[in-house]
């Protein structure tokens, strides 16, 4: 019996345990050492175990079940294919590291109970996982919402604070707004059949219009969860508010559910694709890529910089679909599969650098209790462990060779590369100048990196408590070791994941790059022929690690070899301290003003008289005024209209709906 | 015998409307509430008539259902209201009652029109009441609009209730009895709660008179 079970069977006992751990949270809602030692690494176990019950799904025919769930007549419908299969790994993948880092991380305190929490956490991590399964809208619907539901209560953890209630709000709007997007995308798909299961979807085929109405609402709902310019507002202000190992599982996990829904629809349901939808989406990803990463590199707050990071990589996974599309939309099915292989490839080494960045800025934010950067620094000292688990996920978020982020970034360069060969002249001469952007993002992105990881780990503590700062515990420095380590593992054999994507590039648009990996061995990634193009990350490792040995033992042997400590940047100054160090501003500074049109700037400078002048610089957005701000006023307006209708008085609400009866009552006549 | 019967259920039917009339143009709340249990025993004589001539015996339930409640229960409640609260007497208007008996002509002309085409495909025995439990409804309704009071406003309500149960009378033999029972239930829990709720109201503002109840509206 048991030897008959299907994957997605173990799939539905992950969610059962996981919905089990929560429930059982619910029962422990104060006993803060058993919910925090047993169940969330029970959860993370879990977590384990779905990687490892969907890894052999690769490549095999789509395991299908349906619950019998919900309203009658209308069951669940699930399916497990290898694009669930590829997302159910990440989601596992993932979410282990996070879930042993929350064993260490959430404590008892103010705002929601612990027992609550790991409710909303585990309803979260299946509701991701129904989303990936879904087979049909309905479920499709039903787990999404759960999923902004369980995240929003997760975000207002600390539902005290004016700003975390604020953010929770408008976090749950644009999430809603984006529902609405899709709900209505599924009914344009079902094309008037009354069926909304996915097998009926992928069946119909739909004029070019229609399917690009479908398109265009998948990806405003869509790019909605998922951060996409101009609906990104919310992300800056949700994932500072949420708890870090929250923030790391909405920025790392969450948002690919976004871009798994995007695929899902335009590779999958949809059987038209018009040339021009990946151009929009091209265009979408890559403003949305510059804008983030040039905001990143100004914020102040650590979370609300890495925030932005994550839109900025948002964007490029866009644009790495957009230009798929375009290749699909020419029927060249062996770059499309190089493009989406980088999607895909970019899609898990995101979610585990991101991770590991949040849940390090967790770490720094327990030891002491600062967001702002401004009045941290030189913690390499006192957090030795973070600093160092960080640096790995900064390196790879800046897309260094060797770790994960750069083979991403250098397979979508490579895909972008490739575009000579499209048969339309102006997406050939206009294609380039995109490569060149993303190689700008590419290097802005490193630019915020430096910013990050500097200001907070180097230099001097600019408080003085944060000497007395203590590393992370064994949970955390576990939850990071795991993540940072697949980081540099995937960096190191990225044909370990590409052997997985393979067969899910294969069955979305009949190619992969299957050919390339068997021929080159495991030391070279070589996406087209490895006299072209080709990536051995062992070898490049060696150089760096051969380079940097030489170069010490040239300094140790060549030049004076001792070790010199005497104050930097002295000028003369007869004392020095720690609030001299270049700043967070200061270091934003010259992308403040070289990018400045992007930015609303208020400066509040002092005047000479002032004795205790204070210099102070606020940077916002334009899209607040550009689009929220009369978005807000229209509304109000309606509403003032409409509050108009209440008098206050009972005689006329009576009247209206006596008026209301006497027209109903005439048109029955008519 | 047929046309007889026939016309002593429009003749029940005319008198209930008489009533309405009535009840719109009365200024005293204690003369309201003794035109009201008129009402409800007009309601009783037809609803028996129909029973008798169509041999259905959950209309006799019906009737005596609608005694029970809508003759001896809900006046009696109401005097008992009227006596605690003090208001036995004077009641004033927002229109002036010729005003509102031109109004209320109007309204069963537009009734009577809307009553005609779907009365003439019901087989029914009472199927020309159905205009007039319409116009009933209609003048219900206006009464509630026109008064400034609560006690007023609750006759107006329970008056409806009445001509609801007329027209489904004439049209459909009435409803189950579910439904009519539901409906009992609802009455009888409505005049409770609206009871507490007006004291309520006079504790609140020392008065029943509901524009006060404008003070209560958010700005």
């Amino acid at each position: 019996m048991m030897l008959n079970w299907l994957s997605i069977d173990y799939v539905l006992l992950v969610i059962a345990l996981w919905l089990g751990i929560g429930v059982a949270g619910v029962f422990a809602l104060r006993r803060f050492r058993f919910v925090a030692r047993v169940l969330f690494p029970l959860g993370g176990v879990g977590c384990l175990a779905l990687a490892g019950a969907v890894l052999p799904m690769f490549g095999s025919t789509p395991d299908i079940a349906i619950l019998p769930l919900g309203l009658p007549q209308l069951p669940f419908h699930l399916r497990l294919d290898g694009l669930s299969a590829f997302f159910l790994v990440l989601i596992g993948a993932v979410g282990a590291g996070i879930s042993m880092f929350a064993a260490g991380y959430f404590r008892n305190g103010a705002g929601t109970p612990p027992g609550l929490l790991c409710l909303e956490y585990h309803v979260f991590l299946a509701s991701m996982v129904l989303v990936v399964l879904a087979d049909d809208a309905y479920a499709f619907m039903v787990a999404w919402e759960t999923m902004a539901l369980s995240s929003f209560f997760l975000v207002t953890a600390n539902h005290k604070l004016p700003e975390v209630r604020q953010a929770g709000f408008l976090y749950l709007l644009i999430a809603h707004v984006g529902a609405i997007a899709i709900l209505l995308c599924f009914g344009v798909l079902q094309a008037n059949s009354g069926d909304y299961t996915f097998a009926n979807m992928r069946a119909q085929s739909l004029s070019p219009a229609w399917a690009s109405i479908a398109f265009i609402l998948a990806v405003l709902g869509f790019g909605a969860k998922a951060g996409m310019l101009p609906l990104h507002v919310w992300l800056p202000e949700a994932h500072p508010a949420a708890p870090s190992p929250v923030s790391a599982l909405m920025s790392g996990v969450m948002l690919k559910t976004a871009i798994y829904g995007l695929l899902r629809i335009s590779f999958d349901l949809l059987d038209v694709h018009v040339w021009w939808w990946g151009g929009l989406l091209l265009a979408l990803g890559l403003a949305t890529a510059v804008f983030g990463v040039v905001f990143a590199t100004v914020q102040t707050d650590m979370k609300r910089l890495l925030a932005y990071s994550s839109i900025e990589n948002i964007g490029l996974l866009l644009a790495g679909i957009g230009l798929a599309l375009i290749f699909h939309a020419y029927r060249m099915s062996a770059l499309t599969a190089l493009a989406l292989t980088a999607v895909l490839y970019h899609a898990v080494s995101h979610a585990f650098f991101k991770s590991v960045l949040f849940l390090g800025t967790g770490s720094v934010l327990h030891a002491t209790g600062e967001r702002n950067l401004g009045r941290l620094g030189g913690l390499i000292r006192y957090m030795p462990w973070t600093a160092w688990l960080v640096l790995v996920g900064v390196f790879a978020s800046s897309g260094l060779p060797p770790f994960s982020g750069f083979v991403a970034e250098w397979l979508l360069l490579q895909s972008f590369l490739f575009t000579p060969g499209l048969p339309d002249s102006f997406l050939n001469m206009f294609i380039p100048i995109v490569a060149a952007v993303i190689a700008l993002v590419a290097a802005l992105a490193g630019y915020a990196m430096v910013k990050f990881f500097g200001v907070i780990f180097l230099g001097q503590p600019r408080e003085e408590k944060l000497k007395q700062a203590r590393d992370a515990g064994f949970w955390e420095k576990g939850g990071m070791l795991w993540l940072a380590g697949w980081c540099i593992v995937l960096g190191l054999f990225p044909n370990l994941l590409i052997r997985l994507i393979d067969p899910v590039t294969v069955s979305l648009v009949g190619a992969g790059l299957g050919r390339s990996t068997t021929e080159s061995n495991w030391l070279f990634l070589a996406p087209s022929s490895i006299e072209r193009a080709s990536f051995a990350p062992l070898l490049f490792l060696l150089g760096i690690t051969a380079g940097c040995l030489i170069a010490f033992a040239l300094v140790r042997v060549f030049y004076h070899g001792r070790l010199r400590r005497s104050p930097p940047w002295d000028c003369g100054h007869p004392w020095q301290n720690a609030r001299m160090q270049d700043t967070a501003e200061g270091f934003g500074q010259p992308i403040r003003q070289i990018f400045s049109p992007f930015f609303r700037l208020k400066r509040h400078l002092p005047t000479p008289a002032d004795s205790a002048p204070s210099y102070h610089v606020e940077v916002s957005d334009h899209f607040w005024h550009w689009l929220y701000l009369p978005v807000a006023r229209g509304i109000e307006f309606l509403a003032a209209l409409v509050g108009r209708l209440q008098q206050g008085r009972i005689s006329i609400y009576l009247l209206y709906s006596f008026l209301t009866l006497l027209f109903m009552l005439f048109l029955v006549q008519r | 015998m047929s046309a007889l019967i026939s016309q002593l259920i429009n003749l029940f039917a005319s008198v209930i409307l008489l009533l309405a009339f009535a009840m719109l143009s009365q200024r005293r709340i204690i003369n309201l509430i003794h035109l009201y249990t008129w009402q409800g025993l007009a309601v009783v004589g037809s609803t028996t008539v129909v029973a008798y001539v169509t041999h259905q015996p959950h209309l006799y339930y019906s009737a005596a259902l609608t005694l029970l409640l809508k003759v001896l229960l809900i006046p009696y409640f109401l005097h008992r209201l009227i006596n605690r609260l003090n208001v036995r007497w004077d009641i004033e208007t927002l229109f002036n009652i010729p005003t509102l008996m031109i109004i209320g002509i109007i309204l069963v002309i537009f009734a009577f029109n809307v009553a005609l085409p779907i009365s003439r495909f019901s087989d029914t025995i009472a199927h020309g009441t159905l205009g007039i439990a319409l116009a009933c409804i209609l003048l219900s309704f206006l009464m509630m609009i026109t008064r400034a009071k609560a006690v007023p406003q609750v006759i107006g309500f329970l008056s409806m209730e009445n001509a609801l149960f007329l027209a489904a009378t004439s049209a459909t033999y009435g409803m189950p009895m579910v439904v009519e029972l539901g409906i009992a239930l609802d009455v009888l829990v409505g005049i409770l709660i609206s009871g507490v709720f007006m004291f309520q109201i006079r504790e609140q503002f020392d008065s029943l008179d509901i524009r006060h109840l404008e003070k209560l509206k958010e700005d």
